[in-house]
């Protein structure tokens, strides 16, 4: 399949990129980035490993300023304002980001405060959530003895404690059974269903399926763009997998 | 200021529950003093004395009789012929041998002069020259005594040792074990706790969390400066109390310039943890790039003057060095801020240097 099958115009998007670049010497890492997430959607965005996405990610986050194109996360700007942005979204990273030593209870404290919530707020929000992940029994334990699937909730929990209007999630699943993957993915639905947009990436392409749309990048690029369906039937691939192998192989950046 | 004070407070949790970092902190100062303070010692006591004694004479007699009574030396036998040396020391069973020439006490009555001879064992250098000087002191002192008036030599030197006249070696391990403690925990504890931050990749959310850089260093920089300081007092009323190392200069300056190098091993620590992905690399920088040269090349053991010229060189710039010249002069001599302002400086610069190129390199790394 060749070019790009162009984001859709979306009205109310949570996050906007024209052209978005990132050079590092004569490496382009992000070449030319343009898409459109809409709020409370759920977009996976794809790509092998080196195809960019980290540092895509990096950019939206506030994290890395990209060398030219344009951006707007939550409504701010990536080069005027990372700070504001990082105050409107939430971030888990592939390797959970809590403290192993610490307890549940201590990690919902430590990162609530970090994120500046009241104490009042906090404690209210630390009960509300034990309850509901079902930590109450473990709350004081220290977190290295949990199994790797409720880590990953609370992980996930944590990452919205601040209420973001965005979360990242990079590699959110890696490492996990199929059947904790499957509870994971209905947490991320029951957020979307908030209005919380979901930026999520992966390698399974079973999940890719999962999303509202998704992208998938090659050498920096965007290569498609669209919801599971539409990539589907354009490119004629019997599934988001077989069309990402194939998009993947053209690529010439391996990692 | 709630958000760094949690932070703070998660720093502590870290440190108390991990046991090995709680050992290396609070175990380790102690520890180390006690080993420093009463095993390792410079001092010689009990050096097994020989005499090979050919005259048998009052003089002889009498030298014999001064040289064991200085409690440094031990009689182990007399010996009977110059033969029965080399098998005493080979044994160990003799450390010296004092042999007096046939006639000493005649030829000394009518000539002021006589012949003897101090044999050492020279496998251990140290010991040797020092039980030699010893010996020659004690040696000379009574042939003055006896021969008022007709010192030939014409100059004689008279050694008097200021600020630690007992030569304890405890007084010099002391200012150096400082140094090595704060290098220890404020360096290689900062660098690992930082880059096990990197591992666990809670730095990179920490990061996206709005709580800014300097908030991140700051915030992993305040517990270890309190540790320090900790450390710092522990050592210091040990010393005074168990060693009795004294003070002769002003406290207040001690823990001020105590301060200053907690400061350059953090920032040196900070510094490590920006160049470094993992805590093992981490880990092996410290130890091998700093407590090394700490312990050999800031004149700890070893007295800077005495190494070759590169090696010299290459000690001007480990902090330890400076911190201990600083630490020794306030201690034993009492000096005040009048005679160490050139080495607080060369502190505070490297420093500064350290905590730009940390900088940098953290903001670099977000690039």
């Amino acid at each position: 399949m060749n070019g790009t099958i162009p984001g859709k115009a979306v009205a109310d998007a949570a996050i906007r990129t024209e052209q978005l670049s990132r050079k590092f010497g004569d490496f382009k890492a992000v070449d030319a980035l343009t898409l459109q997430v809409a709020k409370g959607e759920i977009f996976g965005f794809l790509g092998a490993n080196g195809a960019g996405k980290t540092t895509a990610m990096k950019m939206l986050t506030g994290l890395l300023r990209p060398t030219s194109g344009s951006a707007s996360v939550a409504g701010f700007d990536v080069y005027r304002e990372p700070e504001k942005i990082k105050r409107h979204i939430g971030y888990m990273s592939q390797r959970f980001s809590l403290y192993e030593d610490l307890s549940p209870r201590e990690n919902i404290r430590f990162w609530g405060g970090i994120y500046g919530l009241s104490k009042d707020l906090l404690r209210e929000k630390s009960a509300h959530l034990l309850e509901t992940l079902g930590l109450e029994s473990v709350a004081d334990s220290r977190l290295s003895t949990l199994p790797l699937g409720w880590k990953q909730k609370l992980s996930f929990s944590v990452a919205l404690l601040h209420e973001p209007e965005i979360v990242f999630l990079d590699e959110p699943t890696g490492g996990v059974d199929p059947l904790t993957r499957r509870r994971f993915w209905e947490m991320i639905y029951a957020t979307a269903d908030h209005g919380v947009t979901v930026f999520v990436t992966t390698h399974y392409m079973d999940e890719a399926e999962y999303c509202d749309r998704v992208s998938i990048m090659v050498d920096g690029r965007v290569a498609a763009i669209g919801s599971p369906e539409e990539l589907k039937s354009c490119s004629g691939s019997a599934s988001i997998d077989d069309l990402f192998v194939l998009l993947a192989r053209a690529g010439t950046r391996t990692e | 200021m709630r958000r760094f004070m949690g932070f703070v407070r998660k720093e502590f949790y870290h440190i108390f529950r991990d046991r090995r970092t709680a050992a290396i902190l609070f175990g380790m100062p102690v520890v180390q003093l006690l080993l420093f303070g009463f095993a390792i010692r410079n001092e010689i006591s009990e050096v097994k004395l020989g005499i090979l004694d050919r005259s048998h004479d009052p003089v002889t007699r009498e030298i014999t009789d001064r040289v064991l009574a200085s409690g440094t030396f031990k009689a182990m036998r007399n010996l009977n012929s110059q033969s029965e040396i080399g098998a005493a020391f080979a044994s160990g069973a003799m450390n010296e041998a004092v042999v007096f020439e046939p006639g000493f006490g005649a030829r000394f009555q009518r000539e002021g002069t006589g012949d003897l001879q101090v044999i050492t064992d020279g496998s251990d250098p140290n010991v040797s020259r020092i039980v030699t000087g010893y010996t020659a002191t004690i040696v000379r002192e009574y042939l003055r005594e006896m021969s008022p008036g007709s010192i030939e030599t014409g100059v004689v030197p008279v050694p008097l040792l200021l600020f630690n006249p007992s030569l304890k070696s405890v007084y010099l391990f002391v200012p150096g074990l400082m140094a090595l403690i704060l290098m220890l925990v404020s360096a290689l504890m900062t660098s690992i706790s930082i880059t096990r931050e990197k591992e666990t990749g809670t730095l990179e959310v920490l990061l996206v969390s709005s709580l800014g850089p300097v908030q991140i260093i700051a915030g992993k920089v305040v517990p270890y400066m309190l540790l320090s300081v900790v450390n710092v007092l522990t050592v210091l009323v040990l010393a005074f109390t168990v060693f009795g190392v004294p003070c002769r200069g002003s406290v207040v300056l001690l823990v001020l310039e105590s301060l200053l190098f907690i400061m350059t091993a953090l920032s040196l620590g900070m510094f490590i943890s920006t160049i470094t992905a993992s805590q093992q690399a981490a880990m092996m920088i410290s130890l091998g790039g700093l407590l090394l040269p700490t312990i050999l090349l800031s004149g700890f053991i070893f007295p800077v003057a005495s190494m070759p010229l590169p090696l010299q060189l290459i000690s001007n710039i480990i902090p330890a060095r400076w911190y201990l010249v600083i630490v020794r002069a306030i201690m034993l001599k009492g000096a005040d801020f009048s005679y160490l302002w050139r080495e607080t400086m060369i502190l505070a610069f490297m420093t500064a240097v350290l905590v730009t190129a940390s900088v940098r390199k953290f903001s670099e790394r977000l690039q």
